[in-house]
């Protein structure tokens, strides 16, 4: 591996305050107690962030529900020069805020800075345009907003996450009372600062943290019309259970174990940049990642050595350092998930391989890992890991490539890998999955569709599609 | 010889997989004198193990194949007027039942254009969205002869194959003896009479079937508790309508759109 000099990004470009309030009515208020959070790259305290009890939320929807009525009768052109200008601020903030995201949820500031923020800011100037233009999008004459949207986010993008969720809502004339995960609050903080630049009327977005309680008691608050949750399958089936009855409108992003394929006739060194970014992009810490590859057996050897040769050259280490490749992983608790299932791993008769890799001593961490040897009845072939870990089972046919593909509740993403287009095209149709990427993987554009088949959830993000979510 | 002939009765049976059996429990129930079959938890069980093996073959016939199919049940139904009529169903009905029949046939090559898309992503890549069938829909019906017919079409029309608790009984069986002649894949429609109240649970609660639709549920305690059983393998769920059920009115699209799942796929462009 080559040696780089360290090239951090300097941090002090983002001023973050010892404390912030929750956003409600416009205003940064207190709430019933205090967390904190933390950088998960030196475990070193950011700031302390109010935690949300049920009467803060009920000031939240109660703002929301006010600013309802003057925002969804405001004409689309005006909605949408709102949001113009907030994907404008953010354009001009981007600098600030891909730091702060990077510090808060240990992200590599290359990826914080060339994916997520750039996406964040496409995604808000795609639906600013939808603003005045919802009658033309395909759901009838007449499309009207929810009401209130209580959206609760994951912490593996949280600003983009964010986006997908306001930039919606609001173009389509609701109002939103959204919560950010526990450990990366930081950049929805921020975001509220964010909507007060824009002057955007108080109210109109609300921003609660707090924990797993908070979420609760914000997606059954009997005032919201319409819950949005990007997170785990498990919290997304309590969640359609507690809105079931209540008529509340609900989309749930949920979980992924999506299969990469890679056919004997792939362009061997472009299907591992894709594998590598399929699973190691973002530590892992992502819902469509590549977590299980599917090798036809004929290339098994050759892609593995290149893999592994590949892997070898990855960086892990300081987040804010231009040259990172694999940042933190986002917090103590995400890292036992990982270790405890990889252990079940080499447990169950895998083969574990990870390149020689240093990791550093504060912070939480996990080298990039793969499995050989797996079966689609091993637990690391079944069970999303949420982490840097790569399960590789091998294939003859298509027919069994599509069968192993689809065993899974999951239905999110799936990747293939061929220079056969006939056979690209016939295993697409065949996968159960909501987004396949052929030839190239983790591919994202406000303009497409995102979201999954069967216990990945329903209702799909982003695209024409996306806006039916949050109209009646 | 008598004056009049002795009339050949018909027995109203359940349709799975193409067949029509009795219910496995051995159980009937009376409706207007004639004896009905009572379906049983077993017997949803097996019509969603047919449904689940219809269904890729269905979702796999040309769009055009199934447009047709679903013309012959309106042509089929076109023939058995006379007995519909028997069975109550007023030709007003009828001939809205019928229309229904050719107006989802003619979505079925269509629905993927309108509620598709080409996207416009920002990099050199060929992204489209296109329409895929959930899978396997378990349909609480309605008991009017429309109102199955609501349901049961927009459902098949996109792929989906179907389990439907039926209503009314005997337009119920009838309407099965009609897809039976009308190309309908074994197993596309199965059809359970009895009581909705009893099996709908178990139909909620399936692991194998992907979508459910209440349409046909009146109570809205029980509509709730299926909706939360339906929560367990994450089921889509259509609920029933807020404001009541006429299905005169322009159905929309929501019908099948709510049983449908958007595919998007990416391939990359260059030399």
């Amino acid at each position: 591996m080559f040696e780089y000099a360290p090239a951090p990004e300097s941090r002090s470009v983002v001023e973050i305050a010892p404390s912030y309030g929750l956003f409600i009515d416009g205003e940064f208020t207190p709430g019933k107690d205090v967390f904190k959070t933390v950088n998960p790259a030196s475990e070193e305290v950011l700031a302390e962030v109010a935690e949300a009890g049920p009467e803060d939320v009920d000031r939240a929807v109660a703002a929301a529900r006010r600013a309802f009525g003057t925002w969804s009768a405001l004409p689309g052109p005006e909605r949408a020069r709102y949001l113009f200008r907030i994907a404008r601020i953010i354009q001009e903030r981007s600098r600030e805020l891909a730091v702060l995201e990077s510090l808060d949820n240990g992200k590599p500031i290359r990826e914080s800075r060339d994916v997520d923020l750039p996406l964040v800011a496409a995604h808000f100037f795609y639906h600013a345009g939808w603003a005045d233009k919802l009658e033309y999008a395909g759901f009838g004459p007449d499309p009207r907003p929810l009401g209130v949207a209580g959206q609760v986010i994951p912490w593996n993008f949280p600003l983009l996450m964010l986006a997908w969720k306001i930039a919606p809502a609001l173009a389509t004339g609701n109002t939103v009372v959204l919560k950010p995960a526990e450990t990366t609050p930081l950049s929805a903080l921020f975001f509220a600062d964010v909507c007060r630049q824009a002057d955007l009327p108080p109210g109109v977005v609300n921003i609660v943290t707090g924990a797993g309680d908070t979420g609760r008691h914000l997606v059954e608050h009997p005032d919201v019309n319409k819950v949005a949750f990007t997170g785990s399958t498990e919290v997304g089936r309590q969640i359609a259970r507690a809105v079931a009855g209540t008529g509340k409108k609900l989309s749930l992003e949920l979980g992924g174990k999506a299969a990469n394929i890679v056919f004997d006739d792939a362009p061997i060194d472009q299907a591992v940049e894709g594998i590598v970014n399929g699973i190691f992009f973002n530590q892992g810490h992502v819902c469509c990642a590549g977590s299980r590859l599917l090798v036809q057996e004929s290339v098994y050897e050759p892609l593995m050595e290149s893999l592994k040769r590949r892997m070898a050259t990855l960086r892990l280490g300081d987040p804010l350092d231009k040259n990172t490749d694999i940042g933190a992983i986002n917090s103590a608790a995400q890292l036992a998930r990982i270790r405890e299932l990889s252990d079940v791993g080499a447990a169950e008769g895998a083969e574990r391989w990870s390149p020689a890799c240093e990791l550093p001593e504060q912070g939480f961490w996990f080298a990039p890992t793969i499995f050989t040897g797996v079966t689609q009845a091993h637990r690391i072939a079944r069970e999303e890991i949420f982490g840097p870990v790569l399960s590789v089972l091998t294939f003859r046919t298509p027919d069994e490539a599509v069968e192993k593909a689809n065993n899974t509740p999951y239905g999110l993403s799936a990747g293939i890998w061929s220079d056969k287009g006939s056979r690209i095209l016939a295993v697409a149709d065949r996968l159960r999955a909501g987004v396949v990427w052929a030839n190239t993987f983790n591919k994202f554009d406000p303009t497409s569709p995102f979201g999954g088949y069967k216990e990945s959830g329903y209702g799909r993000e982003g695209g024409r599609h996306g806006l039916e979510a949050y109209l009646a | 010889m008598p004056e009049t002939r002795v009339s050949v009765r018909k027995t109203y049976k359940l349709y799975i997989g193409g067949s029509f059996p009795r219910s496995e429990s051995g159980r009937t129930y009376l409706v207007d004198g004639d004896n009905v079959a009572l379906a049983s938890r077993k017997d949803l069980r097996d019509a969603v193990v047919a449904a689940r093996k219809a269904q890729p073959g269905w979702a796999g016939a040309t769009a055009y194949n199934r447009g047709q199919v679903l013309y012959r049940v309106a042509e089929m139904l076109e023939a058995r007027r006379a007995e519909f009529g028997t069975l109550g169903v007023d030709a007003a009905e009828l001939d809205a039942v019928i229309d229904r029949w050719i107006w989802y046939a003619g979505w079925s090559d269509k629905i993927g254009q309108v509620y598709g898309a080409a996207n416009p992503v920002a990099g050199p890549y060929f992204n489209l969205s296109a329409p895929e069938p959930t899978g396997v829909v378990g349909v609480v019906a309605p008991a009017s002869f429309l109102g199955l017919t609501s349901v049961l079409a927009p459902a098949m029309v996109t792929g989906n194959t179907v389990v439907v608790l039926a209503g009314a009984p005997q337009v119920a069986v009838t309407l099965a003896e009609v897809l039976a002649t009308s190309d309908v894949p074994g197993g596309v429609v199965n059809l359970l009479t009895g009581r909705a109240a009893e099996t709908a649970p178990w139909l909620a609660a399936h692991d194998d079937v992907n979508a459910l639709d209440l349409t046909g549920v009146s109570d809205p305690q029980l509509a709730a508790e299926l909706e939360r059983a339906a929560a367990g393998n994450l089921k889509r769920v259509l609920r029933p309508p807020a404001d009541g059920n006429d299905f005169r009115r322009d159905p929309g699209l929501q019908p099948m759109t709510a049983l449908l799942e958007i595919k998007t796929v990416w391939h990359p462009k260059g030399f």
